[in-house]
Formats: C-alpha cells, sequence, structure tokens
C-alpha cells in the first residue's frame, strides 16, 4: 500500500451508500484526478458506525469523517490531501464533551468493541484479494492444508469453544466433528447466508466487507470434513454481497487458493453459489437444503441431522456466516487465545445490529459477557432525543424483550435464555417509552404468521388465532379472557411446532405479557384510546398540526386551541412531531 | 390457438381436475403469447445449467428478471421445459416472497418494514402510502405507475423508517414527506 501518499477509503456498506456514499466516491475520483496517482479511492465494507455514515477515512493519517456529502470531498482533497489540515467540521464530536475526534480508537462506540468477525470490515478494500492477503488472508488455509490433518482442525475449533452464531449456539468443532464421521461419498459444506430476522444486518455487513474471511473458512471446513464442495445460501434481497462473493470467489480461483489442488496439498475444493427468495424459514437448517435443491423451503423432522444426512442425502455441515469470520483467527492464534475471551460458557465475542431508538445505530462487535447497559448506553450512546428506555429486544422474531431491571444481564447464550429472550442471531432492538408493546408483539406475530411454511397445524393455524386475538385487543374488541387464551395458545405452539419458527414464534407475546401485563389489560379493558388528541391548555393555536394533518381532520383558528376529530384521526403521529409546544397528547 | 384454464393452486392441478370443483380464476395459459427474444435468452440459461430440476429457483429468478414477474404461462412454459409438474413450480413461485404472479407498476415503491423501521413509525408511513396511493400492498395503482410493496431490512436501519423508490433510497421519512416523494415521480411522467 505504500507506493500511495494517501488512501482515502469510502464506506460502500448498504446503510452509507444508501446516502450517497457511490457519489462521494465519484466525487473524489474527480477530484483527485491529476495529482499523479498520489492518492488512491478505496471502497471498503461497512465501518460499523451507520448512524454517523457516510464515512470517510483517511489513511494513514487514520482520520476520520463522517456525515460526508458529495460537495464536501473538494474541501476534503483541498485541505487535507493537499495541505494537510484537517476539515475540523467533519470529524465526529463526541455528544458528552463536544469534543472533535479525530482517529475511531478514541470514540466510546469503538472503545468497548473486540474486533475478531469483523476484523477487516472497514479495512480492507473488499474486491480487491491481495489486500485480503496482506492482512494474513489466506495464511490459515495454508496452514492447515500443509501441517494439520482434519482431526487436528476439528480439535482447534472444539477447544476454542466457539459455538454456532446462527442462533442455536451448537459448539461448531463438534458439528464438524459429526460431519467428519459420517460415512458418504460425497460431503457438502454450507453457509448459511440467509439472514431472515428482520432488522438485522450483520451477516450481509461481514460478506460486504469481508467476503474471502468466509471463503476461506469454508474450504478450511471442508478440509475438516472431507468436503470438496461448498454452497453459499445467499438471499436474493442482497444483492451487493452476492456481487462481492463473486468477485472474491473468481479471485480466488485465480489465485489458486480454490479449486484443484489448493497448496500442492491434492486437497480440491470449490463454492456455488445459490440463491434464495425471501421465506424466512429457509433459515432453518432442513428448510434450507430443501431450497437449494430447488423446493418449496419447508422444515423436515430431525433426526436425522444434516451431519448425517443433508443436501442430497449426503453428510453436510450448515454453519453461519458470522461463524465461518472466526475460524481463521482460531487456526492462526490457537483455541486458548480464542477461549480466554468471553465468558464462562461462551467464549468469543458476538456481532449485533444494534438499531431502534438508540443514538449510534450500527454494528458492534464485543466480548461475550459484555452487559446490555454497556452496549446500548456506553457504546449505543443512549437513547434518541433524550427519551426514556423501555425494552430491548434480542433474538428478532424469536426472542423476547428485556427491561431496564435486566439491563445488567451479562451476554451469553444461557443468561438471555434464563430472563426469557435469546442470542439469536444478532438483531438487537431498542424501544423507548413511545413503543406499545402490544403494538411490537403483533407486528413481530404478523412476521412470523406470515412466514409460517403451514406444514404443521400448530404453528399454521395457532399463530394465525394469536395474531386474530391480538388484533382483537387493539382494537379494543377483547376482553380479559383474551389474555389467558393468548397464552395457552402460545405455550401449546411452543410445544406442539415441528421447526424452530413454531417453536419461538410465541417468544415475543409471551414476554411482552410477562413483563409488560398493565399495557394487554388496558386493551382487554379497553381503557386505551386510539386517537391522538390536544391539551386546550397547552395548545397556543399555532396551526403547525393542522397543516401536517394527512386526513384533514384537525380544526381550530390561529392562536385559539385547536381539536382533534377523534373519529377521523388515523393516528399517524404528524401532528405530534409537528407539535413544538408539547400539547399533543399520544394515545 | 390460445385457451384458458383455471388459476395454478395445488388444489386446481392436482385435486380438483374437476372443474366444478376448482376455485379461482380463469387464467391465460398461451406460453405462445410470451416474448421470444426473453424466451430465447431464458432458454440459453436454462440450456447452460446442468442441474436444471435443481435449479428451479434460479430459473425462475432469471424469468422474474427477464418478464418483471412469473406469469401462469411462463410458469407454464418453466415446467414444460424442465419437466417438472406446473402445479409444483406453481408451490415454488408461491412459497417465496421474492417471486410475483403479477405485473409491476413503472415505479416500484419498498416500505421497509424490518423491526428498526416499524418501531420508528415506519407502519405509519405505510398507511399513509397506501391512503396517497389507494393502493392495497403487492398491488399496482390503476394508472400501472406504481406498486407497493413492504419489505424487512434493507440494512439502512440508521436511517429508519427507510422507503425505496425503485432503488432510491429515502431515509427518516415522515408522514408529511409521503405525497412529496410520490408527487416527484408523479411529475416526471
Ligand atoms: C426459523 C429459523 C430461521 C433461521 N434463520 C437462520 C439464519 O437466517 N441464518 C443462520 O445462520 N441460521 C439460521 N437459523 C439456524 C439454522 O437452522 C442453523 O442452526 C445454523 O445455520 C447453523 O449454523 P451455526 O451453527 O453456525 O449457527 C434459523 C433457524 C430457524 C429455526
Ligand atoms: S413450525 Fe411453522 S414453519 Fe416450522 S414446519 Fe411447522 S408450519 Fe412450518
Ligand atoms: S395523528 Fe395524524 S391523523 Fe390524527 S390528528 Fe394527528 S396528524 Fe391528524
Ligand atoms: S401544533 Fe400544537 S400548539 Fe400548534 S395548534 Fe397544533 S396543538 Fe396547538
Ligand atoms: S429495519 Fe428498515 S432498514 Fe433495517
Amino acid at each position: 500500500m505504500s507506493n500511495y501518499k494517501a488512501h482515502i477509503m469510502i464506506c460502500s456498506g448498504t446503510s452509507c451508500k444508501a446516502s450517497e456514499s457511490e457519489n462521494i466516491l465519484e466525487a473524489f475520483r474527480e477530484e483527485i484526478e491529476g495529482h499523479d496517482g498520489k492518492f488512491k479511492v478505496l471502497k471498503t465494507g461497512c465501518f460499523g458506525f451507520c448512524a454517523q455514515g457516510p464515512i470517510v477515512k483517511i489513511y494513514p493519517d487514520n482520520v476520520y469523517y463522517v456525515k460526508v456529502k458529495p460537495e464536501d470531498v473538494k474541501e476534503i482533497v483541498e485541505k487535507h490531501l493537499i495541505k494537510g489540515e484537517k476539515v475540523e467540521r467533519l470529524l465526529y464530536e463526541d455528544p458528552k464533551d463536544r469534543v472533535k475526534l479525530v482517529v475511531h480508537d478514541e470514540m466510546e462506540f469503538y472503545q468497548k468493541q473486540y474486533r475478531i468477525a469483523l476484523r477487516n470490515c472497514g479495512f480492507i478494500n473488499p474486491e480487491n484479494i491481495e489486500e485480503y492477503i496482506a492482512f494474513s488472508g489466506y495464511e490459515a488455509l495454508g496452514k492447515v492444508l500443509t501441517e494439520m490433518t482434519p482431526q487436528d482442525v476439528v480439535k482447534i475449533v472444539k477447544d476454542s469453544g466457539l459455538r454456532g452464531r446462527g442462533g442455536g449456539g451448537f459448539l461448531t468443532g463438534l458439528k464438524w466433528e459429526l460431519a467428519m464421521k459420517s460415512p458418504g461419498t460425497e460431503k457438502y459444506i454450507i453457509c448459511n447466508a440467509d439472514e431472515g430476522d428482520p432488522g438485522a444486518f450483520m451477516d450481509r455487513s461481514i460478506l460486504e466487507g469481508d467476503p474471502h474471511s468466509v471463503l476461506e473458512a469454508m474450504a478450511i471446513g471442508g478440509y475438516a470434513i472431507g468436503a470438496n464442495k461448498g454452497i453459499f445460501y445467499i438471499r436474493a434481497e442482497y444483492p451487493l454481497a452476492i456481487e462481492r462473493l463473486k468477485i472474491a470467489i473468481r479471485q480466488a480461483e485465480n489465485e489458486g487458493l480454490l479449486g484443484k489442488n489448493i497448496f500442492n496439498s491434492g486437497f480440491d475444493f470449490t463454492i456455488e453459489i445459490k440463491l434464495g427468495a425471501g421465506a424466512f424459514v429457509c433459515g432453518e437448517e432442513t428448510a434450507l437444503i430443501h431450497s437449494m435443491e430447488g423446493l418449496r423451503g419447508e422444515p423436515t423432522k430431525k433426526p436425522p441431522f444434516p451431519s448425517e444426512s443433508g443436501y442430497k442425502g449426503m453428510p453436510t455441515s450448515v454453519n453461519n456466516v458470522e461463524t465461518y469470520a472466526n475460524i481463521c483467527p482460531i487456526i492462526l492464534k490457537g483455541s486458548k487465545w480464542f477461549s480466554s475471551i468471553g465468558a464462562e460458557n461462551s467464549k468469543g465475542t458476538k456481532v449485533f445490529a444494534l438499531a431502534g431508538k438508540v443514538n449510534n445505530v450500527g454494528l458492534v462487535e464485543v466480548p461475550m459477557g459484555t452487559t446490555l447497559r454497556e452496549i446500548i448506553f456506553e457504546i449505543g450512546g443512549g437513547i434518541t432525543d433524550g427519551k426514556k428506555f423501555k425494552a430491548v429486544q434480542t433474538g428478532g422474531p424469536s426472542g423476547g424483550v428485556i427491561t431496564e431491571a435486566d439491563l445488567d444481564t451479562p451476554i451469553d447464550y444461557e443468561s438471555l435464555k434464563a430472563i426469557g429472550s435469546m442470542m439469536g442471531s444478532g438483531g438487537m432492538i431498542v424501544m423507548d417509552e413511545d413503543n406499545d408493546m402490544v403494538e411490537i408483539a403483533k407486528f413481530y406475530l404478523d412476521f412470523t404468521q406470515d412466514e409460517s411454511c403451514g406444514k404443521c397445524t400448530p404453528c399454521r393455524i395457532g399463530t394465525k388465532r394469536m395474531y386474530e386475538i391480538l388484533e382483537r385487543l387493539t382494537n379494543l374488541e377483547g376482553d380479559m379472557d383474551d389474555l389467558q387464551k393468548l397464552k395457552d395458545l402460545g405455550n401449546m405452539i411452543k410445544d406442539t411446532a415441528l421447526c424452530g419458527l413454531g417453536q419461538t414464534a410465541p417468544n415475543p407475546v409471551l414476554s411482552t405479557m410477562r413483563y409488560f401485563p398493565q399495557e394487554y389489560e388496558a386493551y382487554a379493558k379497553r381503557e386505551k384510546t386510539k386517537s391522538y388528541r390536544i391539551d386546550a391548555e397547552k395548545c397556543i393555536g399555532c396551526t403547525a398540526c393542522i397543516r401536517v394533518c394527512p386526513v384533514n381532520c384537525i380544526t381550530g383558528k390561529v392562536k385559539e386551541a385547536h381539536i382533534i376529530d377523534e373519529s377521523a384521526c388515523i393516528a399517524c403521529g404528524a401532528c405530534f412531531t409537528a407539535c413544538k409546544f408539547g400539547a399533543i397528547i399520544k394515545p | 390457438m390460445y385457451y384458458t384454464v383455471l388459476e395454478l393452486t395445488q388444489e386446481n392441478v392436482e385435486g380438483g381436475r374437476n372443474l366444478k370443483n376448482a376455485k379461482g380464476k380463469f387464467v391465460d395459459l398461451d406460453t405462445k403469447k410470451l416474448d421470444r427474444e426473453k424466451i430465447d435468452e431464458l432458454d440459453e440459461y436454462i440450456d447452460s445449467l446442468e442441474d436444471q430440476k435443481g435449479s428451479l429457483i434460479h430459473i425462475l429468478h432469471k424469468g422474474q428478471s427477464l418478464f418483471g414477474y412469473l406469469p401462469e404461462n411462463l410458469q407454464i412454459y418453466i415446467s414444460r421445459k424442465i419437466d417438472i409438474p406446473a402445479a409444483k413450480v406453481n408451490g415454488v413461485v408461491s412459497f417465496y416472497s421474492f417471486f410475483t404472479q403479477e405485473p409491476r407498476g413503472k415505479h416500484t415503491i419498498s416500505i421497509c418494514m424490518g423491526t428498526a423501521c416499524f418501531v420508528n413509525g415506519s407502519d405509519k408511513i405505510f398507511n399513509e402510502l397506501k391512503r396517497e396511493l389507494n393502493v392495497e400492498n403487492n398491488k399496482m395503482t390503476e394508472d400501472g405507475l406504481f406498486t407497493l410493496k413492504d419489505i424487512r431490512c434493507v440494512g439502512a436501519c440508521g436511517l429508519a423508517p427507510v422507503v425505496m423508490v425503485d432503488d432510491q433510497v429515502y431515509g427518516h421519512v415522515k408522514v408529511s414527506d409521503v405525497s412529496e416523494i410520490i408527487k416527484k415521480y408523479r411529475e416526471e411522467d
């Protein structure tokens, strides 16, 4: 990298791309033309700090610019790159003491993080294999193929204590051992990149930011279990990740790091991509295998487990993207190093997609055992608009809510389960005092009943019944009996559904009922109102609300208290946001 | 010659051969009406595949990208081409939400109903979109200009709530922004 005087790294993860990072890239390309190639513009994967995007980093100065706009580019080039002065106004400002910070390590967002899976994200150009190789890329594969037996690989992964990051938390080394020992003429190793949790983007960011780390680990896994074929199952909704994967596979093949006789070891390994088509249940491993065979993605009963009979009836290991992203460092640094990080029964780190009503929305990777409070209030910078924290949901539609009382719970598989939630794949949604927990539960249930594959009755009919009850409650047509019915149905579905989707679908409802019973009762007793109202005492008659109401249901004269026609109000909340005087009362 | 048959549901094709029991609307199954050029491209793609039956989902992706949607006659065409029963093809098409059997408007307006967007009020934006466009989810407006669609997390949660019109992302959308956004595209036409 040293021929260049400076490198300009631009985040091209989905979130920054959405906010114009492509145009910034173009603007830089134009601006630096005519500087004899002294500067180079690079696209990188997600830096993680999405709330501050688009982010531009300048190397080797290590300066971190936030919320950059295409029109800022000229100034960065003229001031920073040519004159060597920082552009103060684009530096990140610490929200606590308003001090401008230059390098990312100083920011609270990064300070508590520990990056293993995300080690290269934001540091390398994901479309260039040479940069990956410069950061120890393909060294682990070389070591495995030239110095280790498959048994050695299984042992080191087992000893590290790495557990699957896709949600189940099964020991990865043990899964590989089972597949290794299963007899079969052909075996398969699969990467599960279906990432169905709506509101999570960890796996996508890894694939967009560091695709080679996953390919390399799949080859290592293939060698361990005796598979010569790796298959990527990825959602069609992730076009950028698919594109980067294709590029990475091609580059690895050209370099001889995939294909025949890799590192002269006699080991052949190829990787193929299969596209999903938008079905949450396809993330479940047996359903995923059916979908890969071109069928409807319906789960089947386990056993047999895929490690005995999976793709095409052959021994198959299905592992998650983030799980793979941990493999190479374990091979290079050893199992002791890995198991020294994290908590008692949950080793290493976990990546979370922190989102919702939190200031620093983004990707965070923390050692297991970090508390939820640290993640939300230190790394996450607290709740937006100074509102009060209400709950946080982990585990997506399969998980549950966690309240203030449990915020000091350390993050590990067992502790989260004990408080009625779960680790899940890494979605972490923060809710504030304005969020209605019954509506949240209904939202998740709408998702799961919509995504139910319909194969077994408890899930297909049961979740629909639960949803109907919630509809009735929120329409103020329910009663107290409905609450008991909800609970009974939920527990019945948990006990009898065939696959993980159904077995966990009632969790969001049951956990919100457990922690927020009063909100359910308010609906059941029909004490809740549905429309917005105006507090005549506070209203000064500024007419701001009238102008934003999409259904024109607010009336009032200038400087007189306004009134909302409650029968016409669609509860859109626009007036609430518009009123500067706190005169609008939420339902 | 062309003919119409009942909707390609599992029940109709497998169980309900007796037309009296069949449910649904009549649909056009004439594969000759399909655009020749696009069919040639699809054929070329299918012929290049090793395992055609196992690649049904990929073939459907290709079909949808060529035709914009997967009409019944295209499903029949694919089923004959790779020798899989039409009901099975339709079973796969209807299982996956990415596939659509209805034509799309000129612009697709997608509202993110991922969790991060939902807790930031995307349901309210969704209602406003439905109202402003006078259309239901997954349907096309009468003038053929827009199709409204809910999607799950586009990965821009930092910008929640998010609306996408085709590939253009609008972040931090407020209820009062909706009519502005739509107006822009209406005026372009
Ligand atoms: C309904 C359902 C959805 C799932 N979705 C995913 C997913 O999107 N990604 C994933 O890696 N695992 C998902 N899983 C877990 C997989 O079945 C499987 O356990 C995992 O891919 C194994 O990889 P790991 O051991 O590395 O975690 C899902 C499970 C269920 C029941
Ligand atoms: S629990 Fe639901 S998703 Fe799973 S097999 Fe049964 S119906 Fe399908
Ligand atoms: S909530 Fe929406 S519809 Fe109801 S009064 Fe306010 S702006 Fe009008
Ligand atoms: S915006 Fe607030 S203060 Fe102004 S008229 Fe409406 S309710 Fe009254
Ligand atoms: S939930 Fe809408 S972008 Fe993630």
